[in-house]
């Protein structure tokens, strides 16, 4: 049965150099019994579908439809978990636990007991009386979940609530939620969870949406059919972890060759992270499996993403089949000496990244080799947004300052050419 | 299913608290029946008895006054700062309207509140009571504004998205996540108006407005007359009796308030610094508020909460319907309030622009003599409170035993003990000039203090352990640590003390002492005079030109260092 439908939803915001889409034409229905994963790098818009089905945000475009009717102002049949906890810290653990149905005029005995209840099933009891500040990160978001489920809601949303915990303790409570749902022992009818995690969505999901970003567009959905309890080391489950790495780590390929056309835009990725790939990559024999990197490293996709994107884009890397093999100049990087390194760096980056040779040519045709950081910030506000452009500007100056092409003056925000002429001979005979 | 919850504070017996709240509330009772037979007298004569048996009285009915005016400033606050953070379309007026009305001395506002109330109630006691009231709610309203309209719309978003989701409806929000969020920094403010009214209230309780004297009962009045006189035994008790009364209320009030306030903390991490209070746990012990908890408070909370779901409920369906009519309402109060603003601002223009020329030479003349004052003032401040406040704000252990210490002796008014120091310098050659100065000084040397102990606790511990590494000589320590660091922090400082030192001109450059009137040419002098010789028009422009000068320092120094200091930090 039909609890939930999004029809062509679309947001976007204007700004004075043009409008950016958050989210392009996003449709899709949640059934009674299904769980559902909105998976996406950040910037994708998966929070902001959250808050569009909550009611908290209002899209440019389309309708979100619950039990068929269209909601107007916050939907009637949802509860909600948020990232960071959002418990009010004045409030015991019981008061917060309270405090929806106190608005909802549930008299005093009536809501204590429903409160306690909630309270018992998430493991929390003892702890009524306790404020949130003494309580640890996991027993927080407890209290999050217990003041979600207290409300019997038909569709719990969750926003990457196990995000902000340590792993231990949200695989603990990763695998009570499950329980709790497959068991039935809650009356809840429907479940979406967003977060960043691929494991955690196969893991618990039984739809897993694949958003991408720039703007937010659905551009898959894989149906997970394996029985809870999942294993995680299982061959199906790696199976559709590796096909959905390969969905999300596929797009950044086809974006880097259409970026070659549009040279403006460069990864978030700083000289160290790269210089850090690329060494560990040539110490695993030039190659490695994208997944089990980022599980090496601690790190989530979207975070490791970008760096193997700058590495794409400077020619160190290449991505095959969600594999990362080091080029000859890769390698040759990765062995050479810290001023050798300079000097590569110097070469690869002023040829592919054209917006940094631009940079130098602009340096030197004035007379006092200066400019101000606004001046660049402006020409990159012409594709991108204003946020989107100073982010840019930092890391284009992190490389640009690496290969000596030029220097930063961080109090006069100026970026100037250094004294010595070796430089611009040294430009000026790779455009020859 | 039901479990008793047990709480550790609530004992049933009676307590500490339970006297000090009985003897409070038979004071103020004791305190309005007395006033009453003084009302009953005639008005014209202009005397107040001396006697220090009377003292107890004098300082109920000014901290009855105190409290009538903080309560109005707290309503006052709510509307004000709720109206600025909700409504987009007035923000844009209230929030500078706010700047300039925190610029404007207390005096300023004499005249215009006499007429306005004077006329409400014709020849009455009453009437001077309330101007009175008005007087100090105008010297401590606006900070607690400024720190409740700041907290409001600094609410974080997904505490504020929760309250949506849970469908809190106003009042609810108010009460369980607007005023808790807001609750400590008001509390701090709350204490910072208090001390400002204190400071006033010399001012506020006995004044000259068209050359009539004008005297209330109280310790203010108390002061300044006996200060009048130049009996200085008298003023020694009556300083006596105010900083008794500021001490009782620190510990009594303040400080057990701030001590509970610590569970409005929105970070997660506990604090280190923890303001203590046996007295909170002798109020948490009384069975008078246990009582007035349970069987009045509790109770009420929830017939007005299930009272207000209801309202808002049936609200919620006519809501297409009264969007209409709020519009409406929006634009009328608007409207309103644009053509107060305006008509305002056309009177002044009035006022002032029958001026002569060469008045208006005076004033800027004067200005300029009363900021090279201020500065003075403000350099001389800084010379001590910079060294001292580093050391005391970097070393926990003095900071702890200091701390309480300077908080007392800054919350004695130093208008009380400046006929004294008048009585020494006024026969040095200059004499004048320094005690002004010394006045300006004491008034607002504190706030820079607090602000500077407040950025030496700021500095990171492991920044200074690797200067103390690198051996860094004293000058790099400071030009390197301890100045960049608590840059922020000392400009939040400069701007109170700035604003704080030109709002105490009129009481520094102008003095009644020994029946004798001293002065010295000043912005603040001028005020005073224009304000208890009716000059409205000179009052006018010299008010003009003193917000004027305040807003304009405080946009293009402070806020511009301010703005350099963070770009520092970030």
């Amino acid at each position: 049965m039909e609890l939930l439908r999004l029809e062509n939803i679309t947001v976007s915001f204007k700004f004075p150099e043009g409008e950016i889409t958050v989210l392009d034409n996003i449709n899709f229905t949640v059934n009674e019994g299904d769980f559902i994963a909105l998976l996406g790098p950040s910037g994708s818009g998966k929070s902001t579908i959250l808050r569009i089905i909550a009611g908290l945000l209002k899209p440019n475009k389309g309708k979100v439809y619950y039990k068929g009717k269209e909601i107007k102002g916050v939907n009637p049949g949802v509860a909600m978990v948020f990232q960071n906890f959002a418990l009010f810290p004045w409030l015991t653990v019981l008061e917060n636990v309270e405090l929806g149905l106190k608005a909802k005029g549930v008299p005093p005995e009536e809501r204590r007991e429903r409160a306690i209840k909630a309270i018992d099933l998430i493991g929390l009891d003892g702890f009524e009386n306790a404020y949130p500040k003494e309580l640890s990160g996991g027993m927080r978001q407890r209290v999050g979940f217990a003041r979600a489920l207290v409300m019997d809601p038909d569709i719990l949303l969750l926003d990457e609530p196990f995000s902000a915990l340590d792993v231990l303790t949200a695989e603990n409570l990763r695998n009570d939620l499950i329980e709790l749902w497959i068991e039935k022992r809650i009356p809840t009818k429907a479940i979406i969870l967003v977060t960043h995690s691929i494991e955690e969505a196969v893991y618990m999901a039984d739809r897993v949406l694949l958003l991408s970003k720039d703007p937010g567009r659905i551009i898959k959905e894989v149906k997970i059919t394996l029985p809870h309890w999942r294993d995680k080391k299982s061959q199906e489950f790696l199976d559709i972890v590796d096909e959905i790495y390969g969905v999300l780590t596929g797009k950044p390929v086809e974006r880097i060759s259409a970026k070659e056309k549009k040279p403006l835009h460069i990864p978030q990725a700083s000289v160290g992270s790269i210089t850090g790939l690329v060494e560990l990559v040539n110490d695993l024999e030039g190659k490695a499996d994208i997944y089990k990197l980022g599980e090496e490293l601690l790190m989530d996709v979207e975070d490791l993403l970008p760096i193997i994107e700058a590495c794409e884009i400077l020619g160190f890397a290449e991505i095959r089949e969600g594999d990362i093999i080091l080029t000859e100049a890769g390698r040759e990087f990765a062995e050479a000496d810290v001023l050798e390194r300079k000097e590569i760096f110097k070469k690869l980056a002023i040829e592919k990244v054209p917006f940094l040779k631009q940079i130098v040519k602009l340096l030197q045709s004035k007379s006092n080799h200066k400019m101000p950081r606004s001046f660049f910030l402006d020409l990159l506000k012409q594709h991108l947004s204003p946020q989107e452009a100073e982010k840019e500007l930092d890391i284009l100056i992190d490389w640009g300052r690496y290969a000596e092409l030029f220097e930063y003056d961080d109090d006069r925000d100026e970026l100037y050419l250094p004294e010595t002429s070796e430089l611009l001979v040294n430009v000026q005979k790779q455009e020859e | 299913m039901s479990r008793v919850i047990w709480s550790p504070t609530r004992y049933r017996r009676f307590s500490l608290g339970d006297i000090i709240i009985l003897l409070f509330i038979g004071s103020i009772i004791y305190a309005i029946s007395s006033l009453n037979t003084i009302y009953s007298k005639p008005t014209e004569v202009i005397s107040l008895d001396l006697s220090p048996q009377k003292l107890p009285l004098y300082s109920l009915f000014s901290l009855l006054r105190m409290i009538l005016a903080y309560f109005i400033s707290l309503i006052f606050t709510i509307v004000y700062a709720y109206t600025a953070a909700y409504k987009k379309s007035l923000e844009k007026i209230l929030i500078p309207l706010l700047d300039i009305l925190q610029s404007i001395p207390v005096l300023s506002f004499l005249p215009p509140v006499f007429m306005a109330v004077i006329s409400m109630f014709p020849g009455s006691k009453l009437g001077l009571e309330i101007t009175s009231i008005i007087l100090i709610f105008t010297g401590q309203v606006w900070n607690m504004v400024f720190s409740f309209y700041q907290s409001l719309i600094s609410i974080p978003r997904d505490l504020k998205e929760a309250a949506q989701l849970f469908k809190l409806n106003p009042w609810q929000r108010f009460w369980y996540l607007e005023l808790p969020y807001s609750a400590i920094g008001l509390i701090w403010n709350s204490m910072m108006s208090w001390a400002g009214g204190w400071f006033f209230l010399m001012a506020c309780e006995m004044f000259t407005l068209t050359n009539q004297n004008f005297v209330l009962p109280g310790l203010g009045s108390y002061l300044s007359f006996a200060a009048l006189k130049g009996d200085l035994l008298k003023i020694f008790y009556g300083l006596f009796a105010l900083i008794t009364v500021i001490i009782l209320l620190d510990q009594l009030v303040w400080r057990p308030l701030l001590s509970w306030s610590q569970k409005f903390k929105v970070e997660y991490v506990q604090a280190e610094e923890y303001y203590e209070s046996k007295v909170l746990l002798w109020y948490r012990r009384s069975r008078i508020f246990d009582l007035l908890y349970k069987k009045i408070i509790l109770p009420l909370r929830e017939r007005l909460e299930i009272l207000f779901i209801s309202y808002y409920d049936k609200k919620e369906k006519q809501e297409i319907k009264t969007s209409k009519i709020s519009k409406l309402l929006n634009l009328i109060v608007s409207t309103i309030l644009i053509f107060l603003v305006l008509r305002g601002f056309i009177g002044l223009l009035k006022l002032i622009i029958n001026l002569p020329l060469n008045m208006w030479k005076d004033i800027i003349y004067s200005a300029f003599l009363t900021l090279l004052r201020v500065t003075a003032a403000v350099l001389i401040a800084l010379s001590w409170t910079l060294p001292l406040g580093v050391r005391i704000g970097m070393n926990p252990k003095l900071s702890k035993v200091i701390q309480p210490i300077v908080q007392i002796v800054a919350s004695v008014p130093a208008t009380a003990i400046f006929p004294v120091i008048v009585m020494y310098l006024i026969n040095l050659p200059g004499g004048l000039n320094i005690a002004s100065i010394v006045l300006m000084l004491l008034g607002t040397q504190w706030y820079l203090l607090f602000n500077i102990i407040a950025g030496g606790m700021s500095i990171p511990n492991d920044l200074i352990e690797i200067s103390e590494l690198l051996k860094l000589s004293k000058i790099d320590k400071w030009k390197i640590l301890i100045i960049p660091s608590i840059l922020p922090f000392l400009v939040t400082g400069g701007i109170t003390a700035m604003g704080g030192a030109f709002n105490a001109s009129i009481v520094s450059e102008y003095i009644e002492f020994h029946n004798q009137i001293y002065k010295i040419k000043g912005l603040g002098a001028l005020i005073t005079e224009a304000s208890s010789k009716g000059n409205n028009s000179l009052l006018a422009a010299s008010t003009l030109v003193m917000a004027l000068m305040v807003v304009t320092i405080n946009r293009l120094f402070w806020k511009r260092l301010f703005k350099k200091s963070e770009e520092l930090l970030s």
